[in-house]
């Protein structure tokens, strides 16, 4: 068996007083797709967060790819690591907010080929080729020089998908990628992800769509006040719970 | 309709009014005395705003650095440049000579010189200016950067972060491209502050801007309030270029943010060849 792609070991992170995580412990295999459910300030955002450094956990263990997040280890003492270094874990890392975060400066290619340029080192025309690829393969080969602000919700989530897919991260991150559309836009969005997950992406995803859920999730989390509650495939979490407070949770959004 | 009568005949007063004497205004107006003062304090004005400008870029980088050393040496400097007035800055570096009769460069607390040089020949009256103007304006632009700077969304900066990008392409590439947009408007008006402001060098004798080189005509002809006028003309007519100037500057950093401005890449460019032919 080769080593979890994610894999968190007793994770906790505390904002001043509030703890937000109270020991989160699980594993995604390289090829997973994990859902994340769970109540708003169940913690599932900030876990996500904190696999690619943007929180700093507390204690507890959490790698990526079999290499410590934020952290060396030499002997039994870890060390932080440089900014340079931390940036360098994120680039293999993409991530998916909920609120797309494009940058509105930019047109939708100059999004996607920003940091191909930049941090990967790729030649301009070697990054439009990619980015268009990219957009093309998110179905917006016709708003390559769109700014953001003349885009939908929805295309402005799938170009933000498009630019986290153009630095080809091993792991992909989604932070409620539906929440701020319209509910006839999520429609696309969804698709996009379903396709991705059976290009085999390692994907890791927070929302609130139980049918994108049961339907691509090979692993479905449900958690609560900062700790797993159950864990399982979906037909065993959403559609048999066995703890009282997904029953709760699930009675609610279902 | 009231207010067109009583601007109709405050101006009809000055107009007719002999004291103004508008014969000599006409006559010293291109006085080359006059219009090389008004080269002079465009000079300081650039230089003043360049300094400023950059050394506020640096301080509210540095304020918003997350190390406290950094973030406080930037906030004491602040509250110094800001905390006193601009002219007793200015007759401090016209003074330094005074207070430090050699400037020495070298290993410092006792250990050995390498360069040395008199205050007085480093600092000239116009390096003085430049100093006072340029330091002062500094603490003032560090906050006008500042507000720009945490008016940028915080998911820019994770989004950009996500990407593997380091803190300085996020906020070269990212932060400070839409921070432009908070931070044109209220540079402009530090740039008129700045434009008549120069006049204050007055005070360091011997820097021959535009109220200097006026002062120096009147102080020989008593013609005042007509050389005063001269004076007030020309930086009208300065302030009123810097406002073109600004209308086109933030034009260019309005990109991606107004629907109307949005388009393709090829009206974008349609768009640009008419404001050129415009104002060709």
């Amino acid at each position: 068996m080769t080593e979890a792609m994610v894999k968190a070991e007793a994770v906790h992170k505390r904002f001043g007083r509030l703890e937000v995580l109270k020991g989160i412990n699980l594993e995604v295999q390289s090829g997973e797709v994990m859902c994340l459910l769970g109540p708003s300030g169940s913690g599932k955002s900030t876990f996500l967060r904190c696999i690619n450094h943007l929180e700093k956990i507390n204690s507890g263990r959490l790698s990526v790819d079999g290499e410590l997040v934020g952290y060396r280890e030499a002997g039994d003492k870890l060390h932080e690591l440089r900014e340079s270094e931390v940036a360098r874990k994120r680039a293999e890392i993409g991530m998916v907010f909920q609120h797309f975060n494009l940058f509105p400066h930019m047109t939708a290619l100059e999004n996607v080929t920003l940091a191909p340029t930049r941090v990967s080192g790729l030649s301009r025309k070697d990054a439009r080729r990619r980015a268009s690829d990219q957009l093309a393969k998110v179905g917006l080969s016709d708003k390559l020089d769109s700014y953001p602000v003349a885009l939908s919700g929805g295309q402005q989530q799938r170009v933000a998908i498009a630019r986290a897919l153009a630095m080809r991260p091993k792991l992909m991150l989604f932070d409620e990628p539906t929440s701020a559309l319209d509910p006839e836009l999520v429609g696309d969005v969804l698709d996009v992800m379903r396709q991705l997950a059976s290009d085999g992406m390692t994907m890791i995803v927070v929302t609130h769509e139980m049918g994108f859920a049961r339907e691509v999730a090979d692993t479905v989390v449900f958690m609560d006040q900062g700790v797993v509650v159950e864990s399982g495939e979906p037909t065993q979490v959403i559609s048999a719970p066995r703890e009282q407070r997904t029953k709760e949770f699930l009675s609610k959004v279902l | 309709m009231i207010i067109l009568i009583i601007v109709a005949s405050v101006v009809r007063a000055i107009v007719v009014n002999p004291n103004f004497q508008w014969g000599v205004v006409g006559q010293y107006l291109f006085d080359p005395r006059i219009t090389n003062g008004v080269v002079k304090t465009i000079e300081l004005t650039v230089i003043a705003m360049v300094v400023g400008i950059l050394l506020g870029v640096l301080l509210a980088v540095m304020r918003l650095s997350p190390n406290p050393l950094v973030s406080g040496f930037s906030w004491l400097y602040i509250w110094f440049f800001r905390g006193t007035p601009l002219l007793v800055q200015l007759l401090f570096w016209g003074f330094a000579g005074a207070l430090f009769s050699k400037v020495n460069l070298g290993v410092p607390f006792g250990g050995p010189v390498l360069i040395s040089a008199s205050t007085n020949a480093l600092i000239t009256p116009f390096v003085a200016a430049i100093l006072g103007l340029g330091l002062n304006e500094g603490a003032y632009m560090a906050e006008v950067v500042r507000a720009g700077m945490i008016s940028v969304d915080e998911g820019q900066g994770e989004a950009a972060q996500s990407l593997g990008m380091s803190r300085l392409q996020t906020l070269r590439l990212i932060v400070i491209p839409q921070a432009m947009r908070v931070i044109i408007p209220p540079t402009g008006n530090e740039t008129i502050s700045m434009l008549k402001n120069t006049s204050l060098v007055i005070v360091l004798g011997s820097v021959f801007e535009l109220l200097f080189a006026t002062q120096q005509i009147y102080a020989a002809n008593y013609k005042t309030i007509p050389l005063l006028i001269v004076a007030s003309i020309w930086y009208l007519a300065m302030t009123s270029v810097l406002y073109v100037g600004q209308y086109f500057i933030e034009r260019r950093y309005g990109r991606g943010f107004s629907r109307a401005q949005q388009a393709t890449m090829r009206s974008r460019w349609l768009s640009f060849g008419n404001a050129g032919s415009g104002v060709g």
